[in-house]
């Protein structure tokens, strides 16, 4: 009786350690992160409007949907930044990634934004992106890496942190021109 | 002995396999970007107040349990 109750302890502490070893490795986590490169926004197959051209640019890019609330709050920030950094350099790029595109045609004529907007109607760039909450973004400096992200919008803390981010960068110069 | 031990750790490595396979993200995770139903106001269980308020009366009344649920005490009379 002892011999089988041990037998099956050490079957179940083997048998946990399998598994857990096999969700870790199936939940590995693919999310570009501070410090990586993010792919050309112009090669990952966006639509709704014209790309605009990155290089040597500090680049927001943001990850929205019509039906987040918080998105919803982030896009006069937005706005407010891009009228007041555009001229040093940044470019806000919005990402939609509405499954349909009216939903996501609806939220931009609703809310009007001075910045681009694209649509990620394959999902093939948040897929890519693997972003861990809706919205999140991705402030990159003029490389073209990724220096800053921003899980979620909360407010005047993000746009106070925004702010003092997007000051580093934009003092920045280019390495790689 | 050393065929039992071959046994054990197969055996170990199946039902692993097997647990392990049922913690696959792609098998049941939602990704944060694919919630639009979920985040759809249909899916809110406070969206009707009536029916939430009837809801309640007929838990409390069935539990015994009144002011157990967002009120501080669990109905117990006892604080």
């Amino acid at each position: 009786m002892v011999s089988e109750n041990r037998r099956f302890a050490v079957v179940f502490h083997l048998a946990a350690i399998v598994a857990a070893f096999a969700g870790f490795v199936a939940q590995l986590p693919a999310q570009v992160v501070a410090g990586g490169y993010f792919p050309p926004l112009n090669s990952t197959g966006l639509s709704g409007g014209k790309v605009p051209v990155t290089k040597g640019h500090v680049v927001l890019v943001d990850f929205w949907a019509s039906w987040c609330a918080p998105c919803k709050a982030s896009f006069p920030t937005y706005s407010l930044l891009q009228s007041e950094y555009a001229d040093r350099g940044l470019i806000i790029v919005a990402v939609g990634v509405d499954e349909n595109v009216s939903e996501y045609t609806a939220f931009v004529d609703r809310l009007k934004p001075t910045f681009a907007t694209l649509h990620d109607s394959k999902r093939a760039l948040v897929s890519f992106i693997q972003v861990p909450t809706m919205p999140t973004s991705y402030l990159l400096d003029r490389d073209g890496k990724v220096r800053f992200v921003h899980p979620g919008f909360r407010g005047l803390q993000t746009e106070r942190e925004l702010r003092s981010e997007i000051e580093i960068l934009l003092n920045e110069k280019a390495i790689n021109q | 002995m050393k065929s039992d031990r071959t046994k054990i750790c197969l055996l170990a490595v199946l039902v692993g396999l097997f647990l392990g396979g049922c913690s696959t993200s792609s098998a049941v995770r939602v990704r944060p970007w694919e919630r639009a139903a979920l985040a759809d106001d249909s899916m809110n269980p406070d969206r009707d107040a009536l029916g939430a308020a009837m809801t309640e009366h007929v838990y409390f009344a069935r539990e015994a349990a009144s002011g157990g649920r967002g009120v501080g005490g669990s109905g117990c009379g006892c604080n």
